[in-house]
């Protein structure tokens, strides 16, 4: 029972970073274009990548 | 459900993407002039950005894979001075940016079109940021809500095997869900509480009423217990109840946003350009949407009307078949009105921008379509349906359940935590997500199918339309015409008729373009506006027109026939040789109506074309029941009286004078060409230029229909074994958790059953 301890508070951390994370991508729009994206990833273009939010 | 393409020049809908090409060939082929004009009216719609950056958002047409996609970017960018090009796939928004002028964007949307995609300025006005905003929040109240579940239920796990557990250790447990659960309902629970409040404000209730006690007392009766030491709590039960819930609020939002998008596009590719008079006497053209009342307007010959006006320079023959659903172009002089998507065929006209209250004929339509559009908001979804029979039954339930306790124990915790438990687990999660979760499959289905459903509501309503009533032209027939005597004409006199009509837009014109196919055209040719055409060809004079503008038409050769229109070719001295013309049906109209009347639903036609058009094309397609001549009014009261004898009507029309009768019909259905209002006011639309989609979107209706009612069935079925499990007491936090994610799993998949159909 001691391992719940340290177990329930990493637990309960690794959810918040993981909805932390969530937050971001809903937040940076990459739920915006499914079908695009899925298919941009298989042309390889070489360019750097941008960020939409600097321009 | 994603389709990956990789090769460049493959594209799955070949097909359509070689025609569109082949059509904005020929279009740019007939006026480069046009591409000019519409250059300069882009510039509105240019956004200049701080840093001095140009950018804009575009509608695609014609891009149908990644292929295309990966194109578009490619050959964008390439341009000179473009910084970023991106398209979104899902929406077909393409977002250019670039450094130097505004005028640039002209360059950009020619490149579109030399590649072979439509392309049509976006009005981020029209944006539905509240729409996108909700749906946001929506996806963020679900993760937090999922992930409070899947913590929470970590732990339950835990406690509900007990067996190890101390006390302590369990009411630790139960602090630490109670920490959690707290904060995730007051955050996730907002958009039930504010559903909820708003409808007991206004002395009504909804399925987010018992919703919002279940969550609420469930929270509450958890932490009394866990102040107290008890062994059950029911957090995770809380928290769960939302998660679920909010996926099915979540699709819900979902649908109704993509099918916005979907109508907002075609109204964007519709969107015309109109060449405007300014003061000084010069002509610039700006976006139709932009035009003001009172502006005085250009409309070249061949030209559609851009905006509603009145004629105070010219006359000329207009194409009124999008307001009167006649085929025959009408001649209009000065004082007329013309409205919007009318074609101006002959001559030029200007015209003085009318806004919609200052005419009588508009202003009565749109009054007529809002008077529908009230009537139909009257309808009642199934899910209200069911949430109006179940809340009394739950709460009156749970009140029994309270009072049976007190009088059977007389103990008032035991009576209020069985009471409380029959909220929990009534507490509808598969009622919440059996409709969502059917319409969304249903009209994803359909979606690329290339039906547009408007609403879920639209679907409810089309799977209970017994009788299909269809305006004439435009939507049975094309609305244009086809030469119907091409085996009487000899060769050579279809030759010099197409040498006329090559560079004409009239109806007649078309049609013997058409039939005799590309070719030459012929020079110095003259336009009578409402008689014809004539030039000289080697010598002699030719005339193609109405019979007293060609002239030496005898007797014997005019005399009446069944065509709804004919003309007549004189080459010279010649005996003049009669043309013949007919509105022809849609390819698969007759299949269609057809297949409908096998089914078993009545089929009418209601037209404000002539009756003699009105009863050869209902002869021809098998329609028994039909009338001609009818005003828009005429046709309202046609759809009233259907529905007093008990029938249930789909309307389906494209002309402005079908807007009312769509908006008023029991469901409506407009062609992907139809008129403006008549869009807005349909629930569905039909793309491409096919009727089949009728008999898909019925089925489909009918297929979903049927999944919801079975979903609803699972749904009472679930309860009819929960609650009395409930009454008499033997829930307990495990029992609310495997019955609540159960029965919300099989509701689920049996909607995705429908994919597979």
């Amino acid at each position: 029972m001691t391992s719940l301890i340290y177990l329930v508070p990493l637990a309960i951390a690794i959810c918040i970073v993981g909805l932390l994370a969530f937050f971001w991508t809903v937040k940076s729009g990459q739920y915006e274009d499914p079908q695009g994206d899925a298919a941009r990833m298989l042309y390889s273009e070489d360019k750097p990548i941008v960020d939409e939010d600097d321009l | 459900m994603v389709e990956i393409v990789l090769d460049d020049e493959f594209c799955p809908s070949g097909q359509t993407t070689a025609q569109d090409l082949a059509r904005m060939q020929s279009e740019k082929a007939r006026n480069l002039s046009e591409r000019e004009k519409a250059a300069e009216a882009l510039t509105p719609y240019v956004q200049t950005k701080a840093s001095g950056e140009q950018s804009i958002d575009l509608m695609i047409s014609g891009a149908h894979c990644a292929g295309c996609m990966a194109k578009i970017e490619r050959e964008i960018s390439a341009l000179e001075g473009i910084l970023l090009a991106r398209m979104n796939l899902s929406t077909m928004r393409l977002n250019v940016q670039w450094r130097g002028g505004p005028d640039k964007a002209g360059a950009i949307v020619a490149r579109l079109e030399d590649l072979g995609y439509g392309a049509k300025p976006f009005n981020m006005e029209l944006d539905p940021l509240v729409q996108r905003d909700q749906a946001t929040s929506l996806l963020k109240a679900m993760a937090v809500a999922g992930a409070a579940t899947a913590l929470i239920m970590t732990m339950s796990v835990g406690i509900w095997d007990g067996s190890e557990m101390s006390k302590v250790t369990r009411q630790t447990m139960h602090w630490i869900s109670a920490a959690i659960a707290i904060p995730t309902v007051a955050y996730s629970g907002q958009p039930f509480f504010r559903s909820a409040w708003g409808a007991l404000k206004n002395k009504m209730t909804n399925m987010d009423v018992p919703i919002s006690l279940a969550v609420l007392l469930a929270v509450a009766l958890s932490i009394y217990e866990t102040i107290h030491g008890n062994p059950h709590a029911y957090f995770d039960a809380a928290v769960m109840l939302l998660f679920l819930l909010l996926i099915g609020r979540f699709l819900d939002m979902r649908l109704r946003q993509k099918t916005g998008e979907s109508a907002q596009r075609l109204a964007a590719m519709q969107a015309s350009t109109a060449s405007l008079i300014k003061e000084d006497g010069s002509v610039m053209s700006v976006p139709a949407s932009m035009i003001k009342p009172g502006d005085a307007l250009l409309v070249a010959a061949g030209e559609r009307i851009p905006v509603d006006g009145e004629i105070i320079k010219g006359s000329s023959d207009i194409d009124t078949s999008i307001a009167t659903g006649e085929t025959l172009p009408r001649a209009a002089n000065i004082g007329d009105k013309l409205y919007s998507g009318m074609i101006n065929l002959s001559a030029p006209l200007t015209i003085k921008a009318l806004a919609v209250s200052g005419d009588s004929f508009l202003s009565e339509i749109s009054r007529l379509v809002e008077a529908g559009e009230q009537k139909k908001s009257k309808f009642v979804r199934i899910a209200d349906k069911a949430a109006r029979l179940y809340v009394p039954v739950v709460h009156t339930l749970a009140a029994l359940t309270f009072v049976g306790w007190m009088l059977y124990s007389g103990d008032l915790r035991t009576a209020s935590l069985n009471a409380i438990a029959v909220l929990i687990i009534t507490c509808p999660c598969a009622l919440g997500l059996a409709v969502p979760a059917v319409q969304v499959v249903a009209s994803g289905r359909l979606f690329k199918k290339g039906v547009l459903i408007k609403s879920g509501d639209a679907l409810e309503r089309l799977a209970k339309v017994d009788t299909i009533v269809f305006d004439k032209t435009g939507t049975l027939t094309l609305g244009s015409l086809q030469l119907s005597n091409l085996g009487d004409i000899s060769k050579d006199a279809l030759e010099t008729a197409a040498l006329l009509s090559r560079a004409s837009r009239h109806p007649v014109a078309r049609a013997v373009a058409a039939a005799a196919g590309s070719g030459p055209v012929a020079d110095n040719i003259k336009e009578v506006a409402g008689q014809g055409v004539e030039a000289n060809i080697s010598g002699k004079l030719v005339k193609f027109g109405a019979a007293s503008y060609v002239g030496g038409i005898s007797a014997e050769t005019g005399g009446q026939t069944n065509a709804q229109t004919e003309s007549w070719i004189r080459i010279g001295r010649a005996a003049p040789v009669c043309f013949k013309f007919k509105d022809t049906p849609r390819m698969d109209a007759k299949t269609t109506i057809t297949d409908l009347r096998k089914h078993g639903y009545n089929v009418e036609l209601l037209t404000g074309d002539k009756k003699s058009i009105a009863r050869q094309t209902a002869q021809l397609l098998g329609i028994d029941t039909w009338q001609a001549e009818v005003s828009p009014t005429d046709k309202l009261a046609r759809l009233d009286e259907l529905k007093s004898q008990g029938h249930l009507t789909l309307m389906i029309g494209d002309g402005i004078n079908d807007a009312p009768a769509l908006a008023s019909a029991y469901a409506s259905a407009s062609p992907a060409g139809a008129a403006d209002v008549s869009r807005a006011a349909a629930d569905v639309i039909l793309q491409g230029d096919k009727l089949s989609g009728v008999i898909t979107a019925v089925n489909t209706a009918k297929d979903a229909q049927k999944r919801v009612v079975e979903n609803l069935s699972l749904a009472v079925l679930y309860n009819m074994i929960a609650v009395p499990i409930a009454v008499l007491g033997f829930v307990n936090p495990m029992i609310a958790a495997l019955a609540m994610s159960g029965s919300s799993m099989l509701v689920t998949l049996n909607a995705l059953r429908l994919k597979f159909h």
